[in-house]
């Protein structure tokens, strides 16, 4: 094992040498920095590399600290759950999309909502008009969950719901539904979206202040710990700040400090970090630039691993151990020439894959312009297909590893992250570093220095701002939400409010705003609420009246 | 008499209805304020009865609202058709976010200015504001 420090060997000296001479040798006008603006060497050596770090730093697969994985096999067990999001339209519309992915091979579902329901607004709300159904699928009431199930054994598959202010609330219809179906909800898998703190840096679904949310968020960790082991009650998630335009660091140290200030309240509830930790979960963005996305898939797992271990004194490896989702990036795409995101999808795709992601979501090129068609989701879900079965890349783990820039790439991701762990710490932790803007402006300033790179043309987006076509038309088909979801939907929740039993609505509504006026846990008297057909409206101002809204402020 | 055509152009950037995702909101209001434009940023979540009401309150020239969520057709027409109830039919009002080249033509067609959708550089944004007000300031004196 060598003892001298890398940097100041014999084979340094012919490192720096060569990138002398790569300095000097004819260089394309262009800024060789990663899509973040971190610049990058054009060769990396053993020189940029410790090698005597690599058991305590990059260590083996499955052991920590998980740089390489979080599974000694990883995709020689088991391939990576083919999970597209997807909703639109009514229950009913969706259904049948859901039934269509798991024809064509998906492996996992995962709801996409519309805006009122992620909002907490039944589809009859005033402010619900002109939304319902548009960017996922209307889900008011539990009888709209038995219908988005029907015909699907929810004892047998994995469900991913991507929703936040009213999460517990859809949770409980999810449970409540399976339950119908005779699942026993001990044996429910699945994943519940339920990050509130990104919502306030980036999502914007938030529906209480920040401590109630807080609240409603250990309640359903705490719920799963003791009631559904194998469901996982958050996805701390980087995707949305990365769609909010926030760097790759940025991403990668907002979602793991999000992370840590979960671990914290969940311990302050006097939960014991082992019996939590294992089950939480995170989703990070896959975007175009590939080694960046690899390295902050690696630093990730690292930086967790050790705060976990040492920071919060957990002793079960499965705590250690960071797993995520991964959806390519939406903000890559575009809408001029959009057959080009079905290269660009493919190629974040692949990024995810060998770095070493559990699930992920593919996006369809036809996004930019509207929720995709079943053929551009198809396309989507045989893109991560082709990965699988054809390039070879899973049957080797981690096969990046000891790649000379990936190794230095996350380092120098995990030392950035610190930087900015500091910088929270210094502000009190996430939760006050959030109420004093400071992850929204760092965000808002990443984005918008990117566009002016754009506009500059120190950063390409092929069909934008080179390579335009300027008369191009649209040629692909595109999905159409009609009016008449929102009239159905309507009169739907018109029969529903007649003929459920209303005493024992008012009752549940009732019990839920006392239990929220003290400290108990919400999660039964939500699973109340959703077997009386409470629906989300009802429920979310029971609480809201309790709690108070949120109104952020309007900075830019 | 209104303002004179070089007095510094008043945009309230808005997003109207349930959809969150400000990004292009907020790149568009920093590229508007670093172009001289007096930028008034009402946030997130409004109705259209808070945006015209904020924009007459703040004598905008312009109105730019931000629509990811499909329901463009619902609320442009609601924010037009109110300015115009409040006897301020002369504010401009544009855009941008996800709405296709036909709604965008039916919007302009009810009278929307120009609306701006993914891949739309600031910079024509920021030139079409300007010659577009100055032409109704123009327009307002004669």
């Amino acid at each position: 094992m060598s003892t001298s420090h890398p940097r100041s060997g014999a084979a340094t000296e012919s490192a720096q040498k060569h990138k002398d001479r790569v300095a000097a040798a004819p260089t394309r006008d262009a800024d060789f920095t990663t899509l973040s603006g971190d610049s990058v060497d054009a060769v990396y050596t053993p020189a940029d590399v410790d090698a005597g770090r690599y058991d305590a730093e990059v260590g083996a697969p499955g052991s920590f600290p998980f740089t390489r994985g979080p599974y000694l096999n990883m995709y020689r067990g088991r391939l990576f759950t083919m999970r597209q999001f997807s909703g639109f339209g009514s229950a009913r519309e969706s259904n049948a999309r859901y039934k269509f992915l798991l024809s064509q091979g998906g492996t996992g579902l995962s709801v996409a909502f519309d805006m009122p329901t992620l909002m907490g607004l039944d589809a009859d709300h005033a402010r619900a008009e002109g939304e319902v159904g548009r960017c996922g699928v209307a889900i008011s009431s539990l009888r709209d969950m038995e219908t988005l199930f029907d015909g699907i054994p929810l004892q047998d598959v994995s469900t991913s719901m991507t929703i936040n202010g009213p999460a517990a609330i859809i949770w409980a219809f999810y449970i409540a539904a399976a339950e119908k179906q005779g699942a026993d909800p001990a044996k429910l898998r699945g994943t519940l979206q339920n990050d509130i703190l990104k919502e306030y840096i980036a999502q914007k679904e938030y529906l209480f202040p920040p401590a109630p949310s807080m609240r409603l968020v250990v309640d359903t960790i705490e719920h799963a710990t003791r009631h559904m082991p194998y469901f996982h009650p958050v996805s701390i998630s980087g995707y949305h700040i990365r769609e909010a335009g926030s760097t790759a660091v940025q991403e990668l140290a907002f979602t793991l400090a999000d992370g840590f200030a979960y671990v914290e309240a969940a311990i302050e509830r006097g939960l014991d970090v082992d019996d939590f930790a294992p089950r939480l979960s995170f989703f990070f963005n896959a975007h175009s630039d590939f080694f960046e996305e690899i390295c902050k898939y690696r630093a990730a797992r690292r930086i967790w691993a050790k705060r976990l271990r040492d920071r919060y004194g957990a002793k079960d490896p499965n705590s250690w151990r960071l797993r995520f989702h991964t959806q390519t990036a939406g903000c890559s795409l575009t809408a001029q020439q959009p057959e080009n995101n079905i290269v660009r999808t493919a190629i974040q795709a692949l990024s995810g894959v060998l770095g070493g992601t559990q699930s992920l979501h593919t996006n369809s090129m036809d996004e930019t312009l509207a929720l995709p068609t079943d053929h551009a989701a198809k396309i989507a879900l045989r893109t991560q297909q082709v990965i699988a079965y054809e390039t070879g890349v899973t049957n080797v783990v981690d096969p990046l590893g000891g790649s000379y820039f990936i190794e230095a790439l996350t380092d120098r991701h995990e030392r950035a992250a610190e930087e900015i762990f500091q910088r929270i710490g210094q502000l009190g932790g996430m939760v006050p570093a959030i109420e004093a803007g400071y992850p929204q402006r760092e965000i808002g300033r990443a984005a918008y220095a990117y566009q002016r790179a754009l506009e500059a043309k120190r950063k390409i987006m092929v069909g934008v701002n080179e390579f335009v076509e300027t008369d191009e038309t649209v040629q692909i088909p595109i999905l159409v939400i009609e009016k008449r979801v929102e009239e159905e939907s309507r009169r739907d929740l018109a029969a529903l409010r007649r003929d459920r039993d209303n005493e024992r609505v008012r009752r549940g509504l009732s019990a839920l705003r006392d239990a929220a006026r003290g400290s108990a846990n919400l999660m039964p008297y939500l699973l109340d609420c959703a077997r009386a057909y409470a629906t989300v409206g009802e429920q979310v101002e029971a609480l809201q009246d309790v709690f108070g809204g949120y109104r952020e402020p309007a900075v830019f | 008499m209104g303002p004179k055509p070089d007095e510094r152009i008043r945009v309230l950037v808005a997003k109207p209805g349930l959809d969150g995702h400000d990004r292009g909101a907020k790149v568009v209001a920093n590229a508007l304020r670093d172009a001289g434009m007096e930028v008034i940023y009402t946030g997130l979540h409004q109705t259209p009865e808070m945006i015209v009401s904020a924009a007459v309150q703040e004598d905008a020239d312009v109105v730019a609202l931000s629509v990811l969520s499909g329901a463009h057709m619902t609320l442009f027409p609601r924010v037009l058709e109110l300015l115009r109830a409040q006897g301020a039919g002369d504010v401009l009002v544009t855009g941008g976010g996800i709405i296709g080249k036909e709604d965008m033509e039916a919007l302009e067609k009810l009278g929307t200015g120009k609306l701006f959708g993914p891949g739309s550089s600031t910079q024509d944004a920021v030139e079409y504001i300007r010659a577009e007000v100055r032409q109704r300031r123009g327009r307002n004196r004669s």
